[in-house]
């Protein structure tokens, strides 16, 4: 099963490879990974999307807490959560497309960030399953590039992580 | 972040007066060497090199910490995490930068693998040089991630202190654990103010100690009605200096008792209750009641592949199961159980006796009789029974004379094979810390710079090492450093011309087909130990046996070196092949 798991850590050099060499070291599967300093610097939270078994996902959280430089360890997907990734896609858009691509971004309520007269610059964000859903209804043949951050995470309501 | 707590400054040599305060100028070397002396640490044990001169050059300056020159980094680690094994001490070891530390690995994932509380400093290349593929250079926080508790690279003098005080804190507390501290060679040269902080707190860093009171209390009620309980105890009982605790449980209930290969010592071997070693080539009586219990206590062990076998097979015996462990991450990895209590296994079992002398009634005697009688007909199996009557050397049999001839007292370190299963299943632990061996990484060539490292530790003591001609070559070198510091260590090689172990499972399970298992053109071990300054004996007769360990052990001041001449074909039994359920074993 899919799960989301936000981690905060010391934002410590190295810190980010600890992480990324115990999912390796372990054969626990990433799909993406995201971190960034918090308002506080000394402190990193990161979103890692990940797959497993329960026993796995229990597991994982276990040996995440293990490490000497994580503060705290949850598991979005237990409860209520809110997750969004952001994503860039570079698309052709010329002649009557430009209309019909302008359209889709409004629909999906995203923005044309960048023009030329031959191409369009989107930023989308949303869940994952929404870029999906846009790339898939976009006509494959105008994509020219798409980059994704990857999941960022966080509780719903009085669900909050802090040190 | 963390809080720092200082301690007075006592001493006032080299130091400047701002305002009213006196503040001491040291560099990053006299800094590291002052840290290892407020740490307590009386030996270390390392090898120079570039990166670590000024270190090197301090360590000289004084005489406080003690330096021991080892002929490979590999043996300096293994010898200062022998020293962490026998005395409960965080060893230290010191090395230089690039292969300096790549020869450190394999002595920081053996420890790593039994989780060894030790501090290992290396040397990097200066700061401004990082990166570049200088000299001696290695990414050595990069390399090292994977096999150490935690790791640093100091990057200011003004953090040295405050990193190694960190670094004690982590490998000696919670689960323990190697953590290596990387030192550029520039910034022992750089100074600055020390103090060295008294006790420290990291947010990120908390290990439990108590267990959970609720779940003791199941633990104690699953106990006191099982009707056929084992108690299995692993490192964690050593580590955690819990084998009285262990001990008043087991004579408080009377439950049988059995040790993993780590966990040998925490429970007296000679006692009655105690069921031997249990695992891959544990004992019939252990394996069998491991398997038909059906309450297992699991105390500091981890269910390791080696110990329960096929985890599948494992389960079609139900049985409810509590395991003690420090580390949550131990619980439910390879074996799912159902009363989990994490905590200091000491402090654990001291409440688990305690809410046990508090019920109501003991432990359920009726049944407990029954479970007996099952045991000891398993136990009249006599499953480490070999041939006596041997004209050739039986490796059991110089054990027992082992055992014998030092009264079961001595410190026993191991390599990795044949041999050391042997000692495992022969010698008989009655004392924690007296069985010194590399359990999980199973490195060959530990055995004799662990007995480095415990004869340094306990100059008194009798420190035997039993290995095979093919472990103690990996680090034979060290011959070299027992002659410098008259390490008196007896070297008991079975010598029986082949990778005992690997030639085992060759005639098993690979149809007699010995690859690459024969040693050819052995030294004269003898010859050697001779040219290394110390005794060799060649021991060839089971009669001679005896006599020849009396003599080597009489010679209080020599390392001597007894070469048995043993049975090319004999085999660890029981065992239990790989994949096979524990009560699936190979009998004799």
């Amino acid at each position: 099963m899919r799960h989301i798991i936000s981690v905060l850590l010391e934002n410590e050099a190295g810190a980010l490879s600890r992480v990324a060499g115990l999912f390796s070291a372990r054969g626990y599967n990433i799909e993406s990974l995201t971190v960034a300093p918090t308002e506080d610097a000394t402190l990193s939270r990161m979103t890692i999307v990940t797959s497993g078994s329960d026993d796995i996902i229990e597991q994982i959280n276990k040996q995440l807490n293990k490490l000497v430089d994580v503060v705290k360890v949850v598991d979005l997907s237990e409860g209520d959560h809110i997750e969004r990734e952001l994503m860039l896609v570079k698309v052709r858009a010329i002649g009557k497309d430009r209309e019909e691509m302008k359209r889709m971004v409004d629909i999906f309520r995203g923005r044309i960030i960048d023009v030329t007269d031959r191409d369009y610059t989107i930023e989308l964000t949303g869940p994952g399953s929404k870029l999906d859903a846009f790339l898939k209804a976009i006509d494959p043949a105008a994509i020219l590039e798409t980059v994704r951050t990857g999941a960022s995470g966080i509780g719903r309501g009085e669900r909050i992580l802090k040190v | 972040m963390f809080r720092v707590s200082s301690s007075p400054k006592t001493r006032v040599e080299r130091c400047y007066v701002s305002g009213s305060k006196i503040i001491m100028q040291l560099s990053g070397a006299e800094i590291v060497v002052r840290c290892l002396q407020e740490e307590g640490i009386d030996h270390i044990f390392g090898y120079p090199g570039g990166a670590v001169l000024f270190l090197y050059d301090e360590l000289f300056k004084q005489d406080k910490v003690k330096h021991v020159l080892v002929r490979h980094e590999q043996a300096a680690v293994h010898a200062a995490d022998a020293y962490a094994r026998s005395t409960h001490k965080v060893g230290v070891a010191l090395v230089t930068s690039g292969p300096g530390v790549t020869n450190a690995i394999t002595g920081i994932a053996t420890a790593y693998m039994d989780s060894i509380p030790m501090v290992i400093l290396t040397g990097q290349v200066p700061t401004h040089a990082i990166g570049e593929d200088a000299f001696q250079e290695c990414d050595t926080v990069g390399i090292t991630r994977p096999c150490v508790k935690h790791n640093f690279l100091v990057k200011d003098v003004k953090d040295i202190a405050l990193t190694i005080k960190k670094a004690f804190f982590i490998a000696s507390t919670g689960r323990p654990g190697p953590v290596v501290v990387d030192i550029p060679k520039d910034i022992t040269t750089h100074k600055t103010e020390f103090e060295y902080p008294k006790s420290i707190t990291m947010r990120s860093y908390n290990p439990v100690v108590k267990g959970h009171a609720g779940q003791i209390k199941k633990a104690v009620k699953l106990l006191l009605e099982a009707k056929r309980p084992m108690i299995y105890a692993g490192g964690g009982v050593i580590l955690g200096n819990a084998a009285a605790e262990l001990t008043q449980l087991v004579k408080l209930i009377g439950f049988p008792c059995t040790n993993t290969l780590m966990g040998l010592g925490g429970f007296p071997a000679t006692d009655r209750h105690s069921l031997g070693m249990l695992g891959m080539h544990g004992t019939y009586e252990a394996n069998m009641a491991m398997q038909h219990c059906d309450v297992l206590l699991a105390v500091g062990a981890r269910f390791d592949d080696r110990v329960i076998g096929n985890p599948k097979h494992f389960f079609e015996q139900p049985r409810q199961i509590i395991h003690i462990d420090i580390d949550p991450a131990s619980i439910s990895k390879r074996v799912k159980v159902d009363v989990p209590v994490v905590g200091n296994v000491g402090e654990v079992l001291k409440e688990l006796i305690r809410q046990i002398e508090a019920a109501r009634g003991g432990p359920d005697k009726e049944s407990l009789k029954t479970w007996w009688t099952q045991i000891e007909q398993w136990r009249g199996r006599d499953c480490l029974k070999y041939d006596r009557t041997s004209a050739i050397i039986k490796p059991q049999f110089v054990i027992e004379k082992l055992y014998q001839v030092t009264k079961g007292d001595a410190f026993i370190t191991s390599d990795v094979g044949q041999h050391q299963m042997w000692a495992a299943q022969f010698y008989k632990f009655d004392k924690p810390r007296r069985w010194i061996n590399s359990g999980g990484l199973g490195t060959m060539g530990v055995g004799l710079p662990y007995a480095m490292g415990v004869q340094m530790a306990h100059p008194k003591a009798t420190v035997a090492c039993v290995t095979g001609e093919a472990s103690i070559q990996m680090c034979i070198q060290e011959l070299s450093t027992c002659k410098q510091y008259r390490l008196p260590i007896k070297l008991v090689n079975l010598n029986n011309r082949y990778m005992g172990m690997v030639r085992q499972w060759q005639e098993f399970f690979h149809g007699n087909r010995y690859s690459e298992s024969y040693m050819d053109a052995l030294p004269d071990f003898v010859k050697l130990a001779e040219a290394y300054g110390h005794v060799g004996m060649r021991i060839d007769k089971p009669a001679d046996v005896e006599p020849a360990l009396k003599e080597a052990f009489a010679r209080k001041k020599d390392l001597v070196f007894l070469d048995f001449i043993t049975d090319q074909t004999e085999n660890v039994f029981p065992m239990v092949p790989g994949g096979k359920g524990l009560s699936e074993m190979i009998l004799v």
